[in-house]
């Protein structure tokens, strides 16, 4: 499994589609690896999501949950099988802010896993990754409440 | 309205309606503002689109992190004299508690008022306030 690339497709499918709130961002998986393990998202721009109507800039509360998720995605890629995690804090430095009518995109890497933590670093650009105007670090509970949603679910388009 | 004429009517009149509506993102979340015992309380109705954990069902982390920073926004609009828009330099939340599909509300606290930077505590709960759902420390530009 490890040797193959991350099926980005199945990952969206329960990412995206299996998220309510994810899919209202329209946050979508453009890149993963197993290893290391890393995921980038992107939350395409959105006027619904703009935070001070005079810059246009989006409201950071857009910018923590992309992190979030993010975070919470790379989790999935470190620990190869799907098991329900719970975000048990999340700090986010907002280095700059987002240019107006822009896409953002977030990379976030899971670099430590214990039996019962993740441990996760990200960032958040527009143009260039080297540039980011967020970075956040997060740690996570494993085998939290509820259950993680089979493969079978997410090809059947199934709703818990 | 611009948006520091909305902070001006909230400061003088203690409606926030306007201000919260002139910001799309919190019409997004749903998120309205309450006076309560004379406390400014963010009230975020349950939707179906906040949910992050279908399963359990769970709200996203992100929507109690960003009701947690919007109340602390705007309790440093209400109860400082910053002249601009405050702009969160560092946001840490705790997660505490899973958010259930019903009502969610959060109160900030100044906890120092400086010169550029202000600094907030803010707890989100929901049947119980001593049983909070999630907590933030952020620390806001404000000069």
């Amino acid at each position: 499994m490890a040797d193959e690339p991350v099926d980005l497709e199945m990952m969206n499918a329960a990412f995206r589609d299996f998220v309510p709130h994810n899919k209202a961002l329209q946050l979508t998986l453009v890149a993963a690896t197993w290893n290391p393990p890393q995921v980038t998202l992107k939350l395409p721009w959105d006027a619904r999501l703009v935070g001070n109507p005079e810059t246009q800039v989006l409201h950071g509360g857009a910018i923590t949950t992309l992190l979030d998720a993010c975070c919470g995605a790379s989790v999935y890629v470190k620990l190869k099988s799907p098991q329900p995690i719970a975000t048990l804090d999340l700090r986010v430095d907002f280095l700059g802010r987002a240019p107006a009518h822009r896409d953002v995109f977030a990379k976030a890497e899971c670099y430590r896993v214990t039996q019962s933590v993740a441990f996760v670093r990200a960032s958040a650009w527009v143009d260039d990754e080297a540039e980011p105007f967020a970075a956040a670090t997060a740690t996570f509970a494993l085998s939290t409440q509820g259950r993680a949603i089979t493969q079978d679910e997410v090809r059947k388009g199934l709703v818990p | 309205m611009n948006v520091l004429e909305a902070v001006q009517r909230a400061r003088e009149s203690g409606d926030f309606s306007p201000l919260v509506e002139a910001i799309p993102y919190l019409t997004f979340l749903g998120v309205r503002v309450e006076v309560r015992d004379g406390r400014r309380v963010g009230v975020m109705p349950f939707a179906d689109h906040l949910v992050g954990n279908p399963t359990v069902p769970a709200l996203h982390g992100g929507t109690l992190a960003a009701l947690l920073e919007s109340m602390a926004h705007l309790e440093c609009l209400a109860s400082t004299d910053t002249k601009q828009l405050p702009r969160t330099i560092t946001q840490t939340v705790d997660f505490l508690r899973s958010g259930r599909t019903r009502e969610t509300y959060a109160v900030a606290r100044v906890l120092k008022a400086g010169r550029r930077v202000t600094t907030l505590h803010v707890v989100a709960f929901q049947d119980d306030e001593a049983q909070p759902i999630a907590t933030a420390t952020v620390h806001l530009k404000v000069g």
